[in-house]
């Protein structure tokens, strides 16, 4: 929702906490359940990831999530799914070139990550979408690789 | 001037020769050489044409003759179809041109890239521009598929894994990799500017080596920005080359000012052109100006010419500027 992901990166700064909080418990949850289950749960898993994420971010399940390193803006919603900054077509008013109804993601992304506390993780250079992972779930493939979610 | 012919008697295809291995430097070609050298470069847009008649591409390459270091060939520029410019390219390195292969990514994805990539150095290709590209949107062909599998910083990352490792993204050996030196785009006018410094930067550690910008007709704006890349180090790491541009009447800049995003026309530029007699001389003897101006600038290494349509004029206006000083950049009638 259009609402929703703006005031997410309006409000970037109490979405890391929480993130940074709730992040760990989720994972090591799945890891739990993916133990017991043996990946039974995957499908309602990846639903009810695409439903929560989808509300907040607009999420587009693109399988390679970096919100909290762009300042909690998907960056999937750039109609150029741009994952390191904005094209050189933003508006004056700060809105995007290709919706010129649609603030740029980009100008959200960094006014987001200016509040944040880890705000230099917009700097780190995201190598483009592995497109393999497109609709899979990145919590459960995060919690089978043991990895933290970024 | 005499264009060579492709096919010789033999009907073998000989690309431009490549210059011997130097220290410090990245490619083989004389780009680089001249901007590590200290001079003042200059480069040029050249527009691919719509057809399949190669003589139209040496044509206009032949107007830069001696006034450019290095020729820009647009892929699909604002969206459009036009000559691939990879293929722009190759003619160029053929008579011995120093062309700069701009890569939209837009339309290829990383396979497509990686495979041009390599034919590029097959033609001592040894210049790339990585650039995100306009939307299909603003184009001629709206209804196409856009790709957008990398973006720009990806595709500088891509270039310069396959240079330095030697192999693809996946991991293959190449044997030969192409020895590319990289450049990227910046428009120091889209707000706001302390991101664009960001940006810049996020550009650079990506492994840019130059950095060709957006129109500036701002001077004061350009400064600024200048100034704090000079602050950030930023131009140790990059050349840096300006962009200007030239503007044809009132109209055209008003059609620029609402029409392209991220370029800034001051009002003095509108009034200026609106007491002239003659707008096209007037908006030419600026663009002269403007690199003059921009040559004074700390931390610029040249200046990049977008002469839209007007592509005759860039030698005069050179000319006129005196941004070369005494210096000729090569030419292919000096060889032939
Ligand atoms: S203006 Fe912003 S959101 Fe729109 S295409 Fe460019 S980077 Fe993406």
């Amino acid at each position: 929702m259009y609402r929703a992901r703006l005031f997410a990166s309006r409000h970037a700064r109490a979405y890391e906490v929480i993130y940074n909080a709730t992040s760990p418990v989720i994972l090591s949850t799945l890891r739990v359940i993916n133990k017991i289950t043996k990946g039974k749960l995957d499908r309602p898993i990846t639903w009810s990831e695409k439903i929560i994420k989808g509300f907040l971010f607009d999420c587009q399940m693109c399988g390679n999530c970096v919100l909290s390193s762009t300042g909690m803006a998907c960056p999937m919603n750039c109609p150029k799914t741009l994952r390191n900054g904005p094209c050189g077509g933003v508006r004056e008013n700060g809105n995007c070139e290709v919706k010129p109804e649609m603030k740029c993601v980009w100008v959200e992304a960094w006014s987001g990550s200016a509040k944040m506390k880890d705000n230099l993780a917009i700097q780190e250079i995201q190598f483009a979408v592995n497109h393999s992972h497109r609709g899979s779930s990145a919590w459960i493939r995060l919690a089978k690789e043991n990895k933290q979610i970024t | 001037m005499t264009i060579p012919e492709i096919n010789n008697q033999s009907y073998t295809y000989r690309p431009g020769e490549l210059l011997p291995e130097l220290e410090g430097h990245i490619s083989r070609g004389r780009f680089e050489r001249v901007l590590r050298n200290g001079d003042f470069a200059v480069t040029a847009e050249l527009a691919p044409p719509d057809s399949t008649d190669r003589n139209e591409v040496f044509e206009q390459a032949a107007l830069f003759d001696g006034f450019v270091d290095a020729i820009n060939a647009t892929d699909g520029s604002g969206a459009n179809c036009h000559m691939s410019s990879v293929v722009v390219c190759a003619l160029l390195s053929y008579i011995g041109y120093s062309p700069i292969m701009q890569i939209s990514c837009r339309d290829k994805n990383r396979i497509a890239i990686q495979g041009d990539l390599l034919g590029a150095g097959a033609l001592s290709i040894c210049n790339v521009l990585a650039l995100t590209g306009d939307d299909v949107s603003v184009g001629d062909h709206p209804e196409a598929k856009r790709v957008f599998d990398l973006d720009s910083i990806s595709l500088i990352t891509l270039i310069n894994k396959i240079r330095d490792e030697g192999s693809f993204l996946s991991g293959r050996k190449i044997t030969n990799p192409p020895q590319m030196f990289v450049g990227t785009s910046i428009n120091p006018f889209v707000p706001p500017v302390e991101s664009r410094i960001l940006q810049l930067e996020k550009k650079i550690n990506a492994g840019a080596d130059f950095i060709q910008t957006q129109y500036c007709f701002d001077m004061p704006m350009l400064k600024d920005f200048m100034s704090k890349t000079v602050d950030k180090g930023l131009t140790e790491k990059a050349f840096f080359l300006p962009g200007v541009g030239t503007l044809a009447s009132v109209k055209t800049a008003r059609w620029i000012k609402n029409n392209v995003p991220g370029v800034h026309i001051p009002d003095s530029i509108f009034k200026r052109l609106e007491g002239a007699d003659d707008q096209k001389k007037e908006g030419q003897k600026i663009c002269a100006e403007l690199m003059q101006q921009v040559k004074e600038i700390e931390g610029v290494s040249g200046v990049h010419i977008m002469a839209y349509k007007q592509e005759e004029c860039v030698a005069q206006m050179v000319k006129d500027s005196g941004v070369l000083g005494d210096r000729k950049p090569w030419a292919p009638k000096d060889e032939y």
